[in-house]
């Protein structure tokens, strides 16, 4: 296919020429706004290309372009949000789409369950097709997803960001269920900026940028650097972070930290200007642990100290008392408040120190405390008054970022920080990170990606099963050490 | 087996039990047949209007408007059947479809402008109810019909009580009976049915509803017809119970009805619900109100112990779904 597409004057697609073979695994990578979105809805029937352009399927041209006529062509896409229906059962969801579809009006369970066993065979999965869908983990909801799409004739697959939500484990088992489908011939199209994973399964590339196409390659030609470079114009190098030499009164020191249930016997200590990564899979207590040190899930047992005094830290008030601030791992249902205003999620921490000596607020002090944080950490924004959510997900990360570091903490817990924004976005939070650490504050990241604390941190600890397993730091802290410790345990209960 | 116990109705139908075994042991006479058809008659009213609430609670939204579509459709009924005459038969069609059709102006308000379903509903209430008020001077309607007044009457099920009475099961209870059959047929084996749940279980979100292929303006307009439809029904069945018609009896009764599904296990966040969770909803809320007065407990502790059972119904629901989220980590024994 060969298409152009623009927005009310806004070109957003440029003479773009892009094939995918039969059979094949391709991967569409490109930053946030590249085109990828676009390019996906005119090959689904979404959008129409500008006059000009043209769409082949196996030779034969496209003439008008629809959504179901994709469907019938044998497209389906899955979207990033997986469009399920959470409250009904599995069997239903993988079958009422077929069912709308011929026109049918009565639906009969034994129909459903022979329609959903038929496409979970087909698959290759076994998934509770009786259970209600919300009691299904992502991984599996993303199975679902695949069954429904697979209820016709598929030949090209087309996925919106499918790993996002998924666990390393979760993620291998999709694409298991993907090159089982390549060899009954089905093409599947990757939508995807998590780099290691383009390398693990794409045969082919295609790489986009500001709505042009960059080229198509083999991923044996590139490498991390050279992919990140292409998606963004620019190169992102890193130097690794050397460990910080400890001072002789650490910022915070944790002896013993246990709740039955999250975590047990953690003790560690953070200094002044120290990035300590924290990892491990989902479920390893990383995130109960930096729930703990926030109020939010106090621990039962142990002691913290902050400043060499002991903390008590059995309320978000308290934690922020203490000078903590934590950046929740899921922003939208964290941290944010989506329908309103940059500027009043921005203030939400800060109200009280803007109050005038009659306990009002001060609404030209406001203004400018907002301009100078928002500067700052340049979040881009068409005004400060725009409802939040119509912000791009790199942006709202800043804000959130902005209006925790706006506090002026002492310590600074990111749990996911990058969690779902582009690779230039990424690079920016991880200098606003650096800086701060270098202006003497002590910043705890949890994560699940490696590569993003060995660019950040100083040190970092490996969790599982709710016990500190290994520390790296200085040069034994390679990506692949710290890969081994998360995945070592897991392998051995798998 | 594992699925019988993990549902709300299994639970609810523990605590009628229970309730029921208290009463009958302070008072014999609650647990004897007559007692048993007295309430499924008298109840049916609610328990019309509870599979309409049902639906639409399912459907992620809430509708205060009932109460008053099934006063006006029960108004206008009666003002037909006493000036024009009729039957029946003419009777229900006219009350469902005046039902049906004020309905369809809540369904056009929250599909096509997208207000928001509780304050559209609390305006078309208020409008719905102002106009008929206004048009009618609040007369009420006192001399039904003969056939009527005889309809109301028929037993199904003859028995002969013990002192010369006859009781039974009443054409009115037939008509609940009808539509818990009707309603659990729709939502259980229809598209449109399914797509109810699916869009309650959605939120506000009508995308993925979308994308599925449903007809989601159809599924609007079917929820909201079809509980202005039960409402008109309803009405009909509150002017054979009563065999007066007043523009003020029904208005008021909305909560009471909601809470009766909630206890059903229907959740205000859509989704979830069934017409069997709904049934036992309603029978809790006549056993409690009819057990009180039988145990000679004063009316108002009726409306205490509604309250607390819904707050304890919430509160477990609540919790359970909590334990469902909470994720709990098998800590390492010892550190390898």
């Amino acid at each position: 296919m060969r298409v152009s597409k623009s927005f009310s004057g806004v070109q957003v697609l440029k003479d773009v020429e892009f094939d995918v073979r039969d059979g094949e695994i391709h991967c569409l990578a490109g930053e946030n706004g590249s085109g990828k979105s676009t390019l996906v809805k005119i090959i689904s029937g979404v959008y129409q290309p500008d006059p000009g352009g043209r769409i082949e399927l196996r030779g034969a041209p496209v003439r008008r372009n629809s959504s179901i006529g994709a469907i019938h062509r044998g497209i389906q896409v899955i979207y990033q949000d997986l469009s399920l229906f959470p409250t009904i059962s599995v069997a239903e969801n993988i079958a009422i789409g077929q069912m709308i579809a011929e026109g049918d009006r009565l639906v009969g369970a034994g129909a459903i369950r022979t329609l959903a066993k038929r496409a979970t065979d087909r698959i290759g999965v076994s998934l509770p097709l009786d259970e209600r869908l919300g009691n299904l983990s992502m991984a599996d909801q993303q199975l679902v997803a695949i069954c429904r799409a697979f209820m016709g004739e598929v030949k090209l697959l087309i996925m919106d960001e499918p790993t996002t939500a998924l666990t390393r484990k979760e993620v291998d088992s999709l694409f298991g269920v993907v090159k089982d489908l390549q060899r009954s011939g089905t093409a599947t199209l990757f939508i995807s900026h998590k780099l290691d994973e383009v390398f693990d399964i794409a045969e082919r590339v295609t790489i986009l940028r500001d709505g042009v196409k960059v080229g198509t390659y083999d991923p044996a030609e590139l490498d991390d650097d050279k992919l990140s470079f292409l998606m963004t114009g620019k190169s992102l190098t890193f130097e690794p972070v050397s460990p910080v030499s400890p001072g002789s009164a650490p910022l915070l020191r944790a002896e013993g930290l246990s709740k039955p249930g999250n975590f047990a016997d953690v003790s560690f200590r953070l200094d002044r200007g120290e990035v300590l990564g924290i990892t491990g899979l989902l479920g390893s207590g990383r995130t109960e642990l930096a729930l703990a040190l926030f109020g939010l899930n106090p621990a039962e047992e142990g002691r913290i100290e902050i400043e060499g005094r002991p903390a008590k830290l059995r309320s978000v008030r308290s934690a922020m008392g203490c000078g903590i601030a934590y950046v929740p791992e899921n922003r939208l249902v964290q941290g944010l408040v989506l329908h309103q205003s940059v500027a009043k999620n921005f203030l939400l921490t800060v109200l009280r120190s803007l109050r005038t000596r009659f306990g009002l607020i001060d609404s030209r002090r406001q203004a400018a405390e907002v301009g100078r944080w928002m500067g700052e950490l340049k979040v881009k924004a068409p005004s400060f008054d725009a409802p939040i959510e119509t912000l791009s997900g790199g942006n709202q990360q800043r804000v959130v970022l902005a209006k925790w570091i706006a506090t002026g903490p002492k310590i600074l817990i990111l749990d996911g920080p990058t969690v779902g924004i582009d690779i230039a976005a990424k690079s920016e939070i991880y200098s606003t990170i650096r800086r701060l650490a270098a202006g003497g504050m002590g910043i705890i990241i949890i994560s699940d990606e490696v590569n993003e604390l060995m660019r950040t941190c100083n040190r970092i600890i490996v969790m599982r099963r709710g016990r500190f397993m290994e520390e790296f730091s200085g040069s034994g802290m390679t990506a692949e050490a710290v890969a081994r410790a998360v995945a070592g345990e897991s392998e051995a209960i798998a | 087996m594992k699925r019988i116990f993990r549902s709300s109705e299994t639970y609810l139908l523990l605590v009628i039990v229970a309730f029921s075994a208290v009463i009958a042991c302070i008072n014999p006479n609650f647990l004897t047949l007559e007692n048993g058809f007295d309430l499924l008659k008298s109840y049916s009213f609610m328990g019309i209007m509870a599979a309409g609430v049902l639906v639409v609670l399912i459907s992620g939204g809430m509708d205060m408007s009932f109460a008053a579509v099934a006063t006006v459709a029960e108004y206008v009924m009666a003002l037909v059947a006493t000036r024009l005459g009729g039957n029946i038969l003419s009777s229900f069609l006219i009350a469902s479809a005046i039902g049906a059709a004020l309905g369809l102006v809540n369904a056009v308000l929250v599909y096509r402008f997208r207000i928001p379903t509780v304050i559209a509903t609390i305006a078309t209430m208020n409008v719905f109810y102002g106009v008929l008020i206004m048009v009618t001077g609040g007369k009420w309607i006192y001399t039904l019909p003969d056939w009527f007044r005889s309809f109301a009457g028929i037993n199904v099920l003859s028995l002969d009580g013990p002192n010369g009475s006859t009781y039974g099961l009443s054409i009115v209870t037939v008509v609940w009976i009808a539509v818990i059959i009707l309603s659990s047929f729709i939502l259980r084996h229809t598209v449109v049915g399914r797509g109810v749940y699916a869009m309650g279980g959605c939120g506000s979100d009508r995308g993925p509803v979308e994308r599925a292929g449903f007809d989601v303006r159809g599924i609007h307009l079917f929820i909201y017809a079809y509980m202005g439809f039960l409402a008109g029904v309803a009405g009909v069945v509150q002017a054979l119970l009563v065999q007066t018609v007043a523009p003020n009896s029904i208005v008021g009764k909305e909560l009471s009805v909601i809470a009766a599904v909630i206890l059903g296990g229907a959740s205000i966040a859509g989704g979830t619900g069934s017409v069997a969770g709904t049934v036992l909803g309603v029978a809790l809320i006549a056993i409690m109100n009819n057990g009180l007065t039988l145990m000679r407990i004063p009316s108002y502790w009726y409306d205490v112990l509604v309250g607390g059972v819904i707050i304890i119904s919430v509160v477990i629901n609540a919790l359970q779904a909590r334990r469902k989220h909470r994720k709990v980590i098998e800590i390492e024994r010892s550190k390898a």
